[in-house]
C-alpha cells in the first residue's frame, strides 16, 4: 500500500500546473470561452506539446502508457483551472473507445493524430429521453450496402462541435432499451448528413446536439463487434466517470482555498470574517469534504484500472456519489461564505460554482449512482 | 500510488487473523458483539493475552516492547481485531499515559510504571474533566499543593470513563493557583486510586449503563515522585497528548463491521429506497474515511506528520459510528423496542433489546475526547489558520 506519487507523476503535475498558472489565467480562460470556438487552438498544441494528451495511450502510438492515477494528477490540475478545453472528450471518452475497442487500423490512423493534437474526438450517446442509462439508444443503424446508414437524434453531445470525429452509439437490433444490439461507429463530423447544432454550457464549455439523417458509413467504421457495444461503453464511461472524480477534487481545492482566503481578507464589524466560529465550522466542513471527495477519487481510479467489472461499477459509482455530494455542498457553501461576490460573473468562484454544478451531474447525478449501488446488490 | 495490501502485508493479515482465532474468547466478543458491558477481566484478560504475544502495544519504542512495524502493518492489526469483535484494548494506559511517560518520564517512572503498564497488572483512567471544566479544560480547580514530600489532592474530576474499575489515574491539577494565566500552574500527577480520601461514584446514563464516574480527592497525599515533568508545565504535557490522542483508527475497523451487521440485520428492508439509499450514502462517507486515514497514516510514514486536519477523522468516524447505530435500531423496528425483561429468567432476544441503547450510548462520540465542536476549532485554527 502506497500513496505517494512517483517521481514522474510529480514533474507532469508540476510541468501541467506551470503552464496553467501562466497560459491559463482566470482572464485568459474568459477570453478563451468567449471567442467563436470556445477553446484555444494554442493551448490545445500546448497540451500535445507537453505530451498531456496522450497520457494513458501506449507507447506504440507516441502516447505515455499511464495510468488512471497519472490522469488524476492531470485531471485535478484541469480541474483547479476550469480548463475548457475538450480533453476530457477527446482523451477521456473518444480516444479511450479507440484505444480500448478499436481495431490495430483505426488505432493507428487516429492516436496518433489524437495524441499530437491533430484529431478531436466526442462521444455521441445521449438521447432526448435517455438521461444517463447507456441503454437508452434509439438512434438506429440498418445494414446498407457493405456499411451502414445511421438516422436519429442524440444530445448533449461534450464538444460534439469541435470534434472531427463521433463515436456514435447506434441500434443494429432490439428494442430502445435493450442491452444487446448497442453497437459504437466512427462518424466523420463534416460526413453527409450530420447536422450539428453547437451550445454553450453553463460552466463554458461547448455541448451540441446531433442529427443524423442517413449517414452512410462502412463496415470499416464499427468499434469493436456488431451488437456488443454496451460493455465497451460501459468500460469507458466508467474511466471517464472516475476522471470527473478526479476534476471535480480540483475545482473543489480552489473553492476551498478561495474561500479561505476571502474569510481572512474579507472584513466586516472590523475584524475578518474568518475570526467568526458559524463561519469557521462551516469552512472546516469545506476541508473535509474536500478530503473526503479526494480520497474516494483516488480509490476509483485506482480500481479503474485493476478492478472487475463489478467491483468497478461499485465503486465508480460510490466515488460519484459522494464527489456529487462534495461538489454540490462545497459549491454551494463557497458562494454562501463569498456573500453576494460570490453571485458575481467577476469572481472564479461562481464559474467554479457553475463548473462544479454540472460536473456533479455529469455521467448521471448522486442519484443515479445511488439506484446504480443499489442494483450493484 | 497503489491502494493493494503486499504479499508480505497480505501474509501478515493472514497471521493476525488466525493469531485472534485462536485465541480471542468467545464470551468476551458475544459481548462485545452483543454491545454489553465489558468487565474488567474480560478487559484485562484480552490485554494480558495480546500482551503475551507481544502485541499489546505496538507504536512503543522496541525495548519498551513496541513491535516496530509499519504503519500498514498496525493498520491491518487494528481492522482484524475490529472486525473480529475483540474487545478495545483500553486506551488510558498504553495509548495515553505512555506516550506521556516515555517522553516526560523520569528514567524511575518510566521503570516503575511501563512495564506493569504492558502486562496488564494495574487498570488506568483519566483524570481531566471537572464539573466547571470541560471543552474548557484550561478551568480546572482540583487542587494539589506541596506539604513535604508529597502533594495533597482537593476537588473532583468527572466523566471518569472506567473509574470504577481503576488502580491507578492521571490527572491535570491546579498546582498553583496564582498564576495569572490559567495554562500555567497546571501539574500533571499519576495517582494511586486506592489512596485514602479517594471515592468513586457511578453517573447513570440514559442507556441504563455504568460506564462514566464522578471521582472525588479529599486531601489525597500524592508522593512528589509521581509528578510527571516539571511542577506547573502539566499543560504542555495536556497538549502533546492531545496531539497523540487525536491519530487513532480504532473506530474504522469497528464501523466496516458494524456497517456489515446492519446489511445483515435489514433483510428485505434493504430493498426499501429509502433506508437503502440511507445506508449506502454511510457506506460510501467509510470507504472515503478508510483511504483519508490511510493516506494520513502514509503521510506519517513518509516523515511528514499530518496536522490537525486529523480531527476530521475523529468528526466523520464518529459521525458515522452514530449514523450506523441508528440504521441498526430502525433495522430491528418494533423488536428494538424491548429493553430489559421483567422476569429475569424469561426468554429474551438480548441483541435486538440492546440496540436502542446502543444508540443512546454512542451519542457520547461527539462530545468525549475534544466534542467535534472543539474539533472544528483546532483544526481552524491549527490548519486553516482562522
Amino acid at each position: 500500500m502506497d500513496f505517494e506519487y512517483t517521481e514522474e507523476q510529480r514533474l507532469l503535475a508540476e510541468t501541467l500546473r506551470r503552464f496553467l498558472a501562466t497560459g491559463y489565467t482566470f482572464d485568459a480562460r474568459a477570453k478563451i470561452v468567449a471567442s467563436a470556438p470556445g477553446y484555444s487552438e494554442d493551448v490545445w498544441a500546448a497540451l500535445a506539446e507537453m505530451g498531456v494528451l496522450g497520457v494513458p495511450f501506449a507507447a506504440e502510438h507516441g502516447g505515455f502508457g499511464g495510468t488512471t492515477v497519472d490522469m488524476l494528477v492531470v485531471m485535478e490540475a484541469l480541474g483547479e483551472a476550469l480548463v475548457v478545453e475538450p480533453y476530457l472528450a477527446t482523451v477521456g471518452l473518444g480516444g479511450q473507445f479507440v484505444a480500448r475497442g478499436g481495431s490495430a487500423a483505426q488505432q493507428a490512423r487516429i492516436l496518433p493524430a489524437l495524441i499530437q493534437g491533430r484529431a478531436k474526438l466526442a462521444f455521441a450517446q445521449t438521447e432526448r429521453d435517455a438521461r444517463w442509462d447507456l441503454r437508452h439508444v434509439a438512434v438506429r443503424a440498418r445494414a446498407a450496402g457493405d456499411g451502414f446508414r445511421l438516422d436519429g437524434e442524440k444530445c448533449a453531445v461534450l464538444h460534439g462541435g469541435c470534434a472531427d470525429l463521433l463515436v456514435v452509439s447506434a441500434r443494429t437490433a432490439g428494442a430502445d432499451t435493450d442491452a444487446r444490439g448497442i453497437s459504437l461507429f466512427l462518424v466523420e463530423r463534416g460526413a453527409p448528413g450530420v447536422a450539428v447544432t453547437e451550445y454553450r454550457t453553463l460552466d463554458g464549455l461547448r455541448a451540441a446536439d446531433v442529427r443524423l439523417s442517413g449517414v452512410a458509413v462502412p463496415r470499416a467504421a464499427l468499434l469493436g463487434a456488431e451488437g456488443q457495444g454496451l460493455a465497451l461503453a460501459e468500460e469507458v464511461v466508467d474511466y471517464a466517470t472516475a476522471l470527473v472524480c478526479a476534476e471535480a477534487v480540483g475545482a473543489i481545492k480552489y473553492a476551498h482555498d478561495a474561500t479561505l482566503d476571502h474569510l481572512k481578507t474579507r472584513r466586516q464589524f472590523g475584524v475578518p470574517i474568518g475570526s467568526f466560529q458559524a463561519l469557521q465550522h462551516r469552512m472546516v466542513d469545506i476541508l473535509i469534504s474536500y478530503e473526503q471527495a479526494r480520497s474516494i477519487a483516488c480509490l476509483a481510479c485506482v480500481k479503474v484500472d485493476t478492478a472487475e467489472p463489478a467491483e468497478r461499477r461499485r465503486v465508480v459509482s460510490a466515488a460519484k456519489l459522494k464527489i456529487a455530494d462534495a461538489a454540490r455542498h462545497v459549491s454551494q457553501e463557497a458562494v454562501q461564505l463569498h456573500g453576494a461576490m460570490g453571485m458575481t460573473e467577476e469572481l472564479k468562484i461562481s464559474h467554479t460554482f457553475r463548473r462544479l454544478t454540472l460536473l456533479a451531474q455529469a455521467f448521471g447525478d448522486a442519484d443515479h449512482h445511488l439506484a446504480r449501488l443499489a442494483a450493484c446488490g | 500510488m497503489d491502494l493493494n495490501y503486499s504479499p508480505e502485508e497480505s501474509a501478515f493479515r493472514d497471521e493476525v487473523r488466525a493469531w485472534i482465532r485462536a485465541h480471542l474468547p468467545d464470551e468476551a466478543r458475544d459481548k462485545v458483539l452483543n454491545y454489553r458491558e465489558l468487565s474488567k477481566d474480560d478487559l484485562l484478560g484480552w490485554h494480558r493475552t495480546l500482551a503475551t504475544q507481544g502485541w499489546v502495544a505496538p507504536h512503543w519504542p522496541v525495548e519498551w516492547g513496541g513491535t516496530d512495524w509499519t504503519v500498514v502493518q498496525r493498520y491491518i492489526f487494528e481492522e482484524e481485531c475490529g472486525a473480529a469483535g475483540a474487545p478495545p484494548i483500553v486506551p488510558f494506559g498504553v495509548r495515553m499515559c505512555a506516550p506521556v511517560l516515555l517522553r516526560f518520564g523520569t528514567p524511575e517512572q518510566k521503570q516503575r510504571f511501563l512495564p506493569r503498564m504492558y502486562r496488564g497488572d494495574d487498570f488506568w483512567c483519566q483524570g481531566y474533566s471537572e464539573p466547571g471544566a470541560g471543552s474548557d479544560l484550561a478551568s480546572l480547580k482540583t487542587r494539589a499543593l506541596r506539604q513535604g514530600d508529597h502533594f495533597v489532592v482537593t476537588g473532583q474530576k468527572t466523566w471518569t470513563t472506567l473509574g470504577h474499575y481503576a488502580d491507578w489515574i492521571f490527572c491535570l491539577v491546579r498546582s498553583d493557583p496564582g498564576r495569572e494565566k490559567r495554562q500555567e500552574g497546571i501539574s500533571f500527577l499519576l495517582i494511586d486510586m486506592r489512596s485514602p480520601g479517594i471515592t468513586v461514584r457511578p453517573i447513570a446514563l440514559m442507556d441504563g449503563g455504568h460506564e462514566v464516574n464522578e471521582v472525588f480527592f479529599d486531601d489525597v497525599q500524592v508522593p512528589l515522585e509521581n509528578l510527571v515533568h516539571e511542577e506547573h508545565k502539566g499543560w504542555t504535557v495536556a497538549k502533546f497528548l492531545l496531539g497523540y490522542e487525536r491519530m487513532g483508527t480504532g473506530n474504522i475497523a469497528v464501523c466496516k463491521r458494524e456497517l456489515a451487521r446492519v446489511q445483515a440485520l435489514a433483510g428485505p428492508l434493504l430493498d426499501d429506497p429509502r433506508f437503502r439509499d440511507r445506508l449506502t450514502r454511510v457506506e460510501v462517507e467509510l470507504m472515503a474515511l478508510e483511504i483519508t486515514n490511510l493516506r494520513f497514516l502514509d503521510q506519517l510514514r513518509g516523515g511528514r506528520p499530518p496536522g490537525a486536519e486529523v480531527s476530521l477523522l475523529k468528526i466523520k468516524g464518529t459521525e458515522i459510528q452514530q449514523a450506523l447505530t441508528e440504521l441498526m435500531m430502525q433495522a430491528a423496528g418494533p423488536r428494538a423496542l424491548a429493553f430489559r425483561p421483567v422476569d429475569a429468567t424469561a426468554a429474551f432476544d438480548r441483541f435486538t433489546a440492546s440496540l436502542a441503547p446502543r444508540y443512546c450510548n454512542v451519542r457520547k462520540a461527539t462530545i468525549y475526547a475534544g466534542s467535534n465542536e472543539i474539533q472544528r476549532n483546532i483544526i481552524a485554527k491549527a490548519t486553516l489558520g482562522l
